[in-house]
């Protein structure tokens, strides 16, 4: 299918585990067993489970930040599995993520502007004028200010850095971006600003997101496509509204059923 | 000593705990309110909810309830007026510690939203569940055994695991030890923060209900605390929302959550995702709160 920017076909990577009496003993675990999911162009999929289900190993092994055991990731053409460290820096220009923990993910030593900026620098996009003048917009865009670049992480609130962290993702203009449950640390308020951000900036850049998250209400919103993992292997997935109207698989209906608030008021 | 009202009795219409304008300040601004004029009450055998995003003051109303505050924070104003079965109506507020250890853990419980970082990495769940017992009720060898198996038990962990370290044992059952310790001695009143934040969906689902079984057994009342509506919806009998330190509006499950009255409860409710994606999601646009309450705005400026 040429409509799809990113396939993963399958994926496998195995982890061992010390277990026994002082971890003597090793056991493997399957974090991802056979897993194989496709993203289309300008749209948004959804990775779904609870932790342990392996849904963020599945997004660190589809940047190659984490080794696959086998399997092979297709993007432009080409399998990032294969390719050697100095080819893969080059293809990440495209390929940008958006990590879970805003605090743990921002260098609190550099300035806001050299975090957003660092890209551009590595991948020597522009000179150095052009290069501000870029982190300028990107930071207007997700809604910070110019007088932000001088400023340093800790200075800002949870939903700013997580702003930050997106323009630091964004400025390469990717085609891809991978979001680790990139609103699960905010409150409520906070959360719906960002998905919407993210939605508007998806539209205005054309950008493919897979969004991994453990909470169906925000998928709901956000997701054209759903893969839904449990225990290393995708067992569902599909159209949102089609999972969320008719889920086969009984984990799903399980993971359904289990979201807070249903039998509203 | 402790101050203990002599016209309540126990059996009186008086509410399990009420807060009465509680404030509490930080020693550095005392005019820079965290909790500002907080009233309202929880009866025994019901569950009410706080409501709020972060920094809005609702875990300090919890701590404050239990005694917790940080070394930098002050009760500056109002009542905690706990009505205990034994001791009557006493002021949490104004209480010497000693007399506030004796409530703590014994009358009044808390669960904390991190399971992995209240439990004591180095100590067996068994003997960190009995510790309590022994602090409060003097239990000892084999009595305290046995209350240990059925508390156990009574979370849905298999007696067996007593002797397993935290680190052994999964996010859930972590939270269901917490939950198990918090009850060990029958309190009358259990503060829930945020406890099922960290969980996944399911495990949270069952956390919910196996608490809302307890509380209904033991007859407990409940103060929950939590940022998401839906847990809201599943467990409240009555819900208050704060803002900025606040009480911004409060009364039953229904009435809040079915017809919001103050624009702030109406922009929270707004800004959550519902499941069936109709619902369009609206971020909460400040400013516009902002001209609703300067007083608050000013205050914020001045710290």
């Amino acid at each position: 299918m040429t409509d799809n920017v990113l396939v993963a076909n399958n994926l496998i990577k195995t982890y061992t585990q010390r277990s026994g009496k002082f971890g003597f003993g090793t056991t493997l675990v399957k974090a991802l067993d056979d897993v194989s999911i496709s993203l289309r162009r300008g749209s948004t999929l959804a990775v779904v489970g609870e932790s342990g289900s392996g849904k963020s190993t599945l997004a660190r092994c589809l940047l190659q930040l984490q080794p696959l055991d086998s399997g092979e990731v297709l993007f432009a053409g080409q399998d990032l599995s294969k390719m050697s460290g100095k080819e893969l820096r080059v293809a990440r220009k495209d390929l940008q993520m958006v990590f879970q923990d805003p605090f743990a993910s921002l260098n609190p030593r550099m300035r806001v502007g050299e975090i957003v900026g660092e890209g551009l620098l590595v991948h020597a996009i522009g000179n150095q004028a052009t290069q501000q003048q870029q982190v300028i917009a990107m930071l207007k865009r997700v809604g910070l200010s110019e007088a932000d670049m001088q400023k340093y992480p800790h200075e800002f609130s949870g939903g700013q850095r997580q702003r930050i962290g997106i323009a630091r993702a964004l400025v390469l203009q990717p085609k891809v971006v991978v979001c680790d449950e990139p609103v699960s640390a905010l409150d409520v308020s906070i959360q719906a600003q960002i998905l919407l951000l993210l939605k508007e900036l998806q539209q205005e850049m054309t950008l493919s997101y897979v969004f991994i998250s453990h909470d169906l209400r925000v998928v709901r919103h956000i997701a054209n496509d759903i893969v839904v993992m449990n225990a290393g292997k995708v067992v569902e997935q599909g159209s949102v509204v089609d999972i969320y109207r008719q889920p086969q698989h009984e984990y799903t209906r399980n993971l359904l059923a289990s979201i807070p608030g249903k039998k509203a008021a | 000593m402790t101050v203990k009202s002599s016209v309540d009795n126990k059996s009186s219409g008086r509410p399990l705990l009420q807060l009465e304008h509680l404030s509490v300040a930080s020693k550095k601004s005392p005019s820079h309110y965290l909790v500002n004029d907080v009233s309202f009450s929880i009866e025994a055998g019901k569950t009410t909810c706080v409501v709020g995003e972060s920094g809005s003051g609702k875990s300090l109303t919890a701590l404050s309830v239990m005694g917790l505050l940080s070394k930098q924070l002050q009760l500056s104003n109002g009542k905690v007026l706990f009505n205990d079965a034994e001791l009557g109506l006493l002021d949490l507020a104004h209480l010497d510690a000693e007399s506030l250890r004796k409530i703590r853990g014994a009358k009044i419980a808390m669960i904390f939203q991190e399971p992995m970082t209240s439990l004591n990495p180095v100590l067996t769940i068994g003997y960190q569940i009995g510790e309590s017992l022994t602090t409060h009720l003097g239990l000892k060898g084999a009595a305290l055994k046995i209350r240990i198996a059925s508390l156990l038990e009574m979370v849905g962990i298999p007696v067996d695991r007593a002797n397993s370290y935290p680190d052994e044992l999964s996010g859930g059952q972590r939270q269901r030890v917490m939950i198990a310790m918090s009850i060990a001695c029958e309190p009358q009143l259990l503060i829930a923060d945020e406890p099922t934040t960290a969980l996944d969906v399911t495990v949270q689902a069952q956390i919910l209900k196996l608490l809302d079984e307890l509380k209904n057994r033991m007859n407990m009342g409940m103060l929950f605390i939590t940022h998401d509506f839906g847990v809201v919806a599943d467990i409240a009998d009555n819900v208050v929302v704060m803002f900025r330190g606040k009480i911004v509006e409060s009364g039953t499950k229904s009435d809040v959550l079915n017809y919001p009255q103050h624009p702030y409860t109406k922009a929270l409710l707004a800004c959550v995702p519902d499941v069936d994606g109709i619902k369009p999601l609206q971020p909460i646009d400040y400013r516009w709160l902002d001209e609703l309450s300067p007083v608050a705005l000013l205050e914020e400026e001045k710290l």
